[in-house]
């Protein structure tokens, strides 16, 4: 990928991408923290496309920003006395000197492997491929996933109902 | 000057441990939440990355996880809150440090 196109495109969103990712950590208001949140969604959407991934940065823009941010503020509104704070607890420098080593490890995998790289440009396009996997390679665990969703569904409901079920006196 | 995978991964290593400093040091449960969607979505940056630049025989199996990932990854959040707005409803607070029942 030596096109100067895809370079300034691949930094400018991995820059927004780890900016608002890092905004999420910095804020004092957890609704603010959200829209962070959304930046880094549309970010990692953005570097979906310059990896050819058109179907996958599709869904991420439909089910990342359009349905798990909004879930986000749902669950935000509807604890209205709830501290609306984005503080640490005392775990801050364990969890920051962890997350630093996890950081460095995984960027020093990253760089020291010699990955089996290909020279091959990226896909035409991906949905027409990826539907005929789900629906033959892969479509037990296709199935399953969806029950996953639907008892996901009912599950949340059930457990939100304002009232727990009456017994049968 | 080019991109190559290792730029990908290097973003994908940053993104997750953010999320994970997120998930371990927040104070409030919905901050929690937000690092572990942020986990996952390293790692789907990561997948689609091999699946980009490794050689394999199964070029879009890799497309086929992240759709699979994304999946589960809704679920979670669907439940976990649920699991927010019901441990406020009995608490009226989701922060984390305050939740000690089980402390004894």
């Amino acid at each position: 990928m030596d096109d100067t196109g895809v370079v300034i495109a691949f930094y400018v969103l991995a820059a927004m991408t780890i900016g608002s990712a890092l905004s999420v950590v910095i804020v004092r208001n957890i609704i603010h923290a959200v829209v962070g949140l959304i930046g880094t969604f549309a970010g990692l959407a953005g570097l979906y496309v310059t990896l050819s991934a058109d179907f996958i940065a599709i869904a991420q823009i439909l089910i990342y920003i359009g349905a798990i941010s909004i879930l986000f503020l749902f669950a935000i509104v509807l604890s209205p006395r709830a501290s609306r704070g984005n503080t640490e607890t005392f775990m801050r420098f364990p969890a920051l000197a962890l997350a630093g080593l996890v950081g460095a490890v995984l960027t020093y995998a990253a760089v020291d492997t010699s990955w089996n790289v290909t020279n091959e440009e990226g896909f035409e396009e991906t949905a027409a491929t990826i539907g005929e996997l789900l629906l033959d390679q892969y479509v037990l665990p296709f199935e399953i996933a969806s029950v996953l969703l639907l008892v996901a569904v009912i599950g949340a409901i059930v457990l939100v109902r304002p009232e727990p079920m009456e017994e049968e006196d | 000057m080019s991109v190559d995978l290792e730029h990908y991964l290097i973003v994908g290593a940053a993104l997750f441990s953010i999320g994970l400093y997120l998930a371990l040091a927040k104070r409030n449960f919905i901050g929690v939440l937000m690092g572990i969607e942020m986990m996952f979505n390293a790692a789907n940056l990561t997948l689609i990355s091999f699946s980009r630049f490794v050689e394999s025989d199964q070029a879009l199996s890799g497309h086929v996880f992240v759709v699979f990932s994304i999946t589960v990854a809704a679920a979670e959040a669907a439940i976990a809150l649920a699991l927010a707005v019901l441990i406020y409803r009995t608490r009226e607070t989701i922060d984390v440090d305050s939740l000690d029942l089980l402390k004894g």
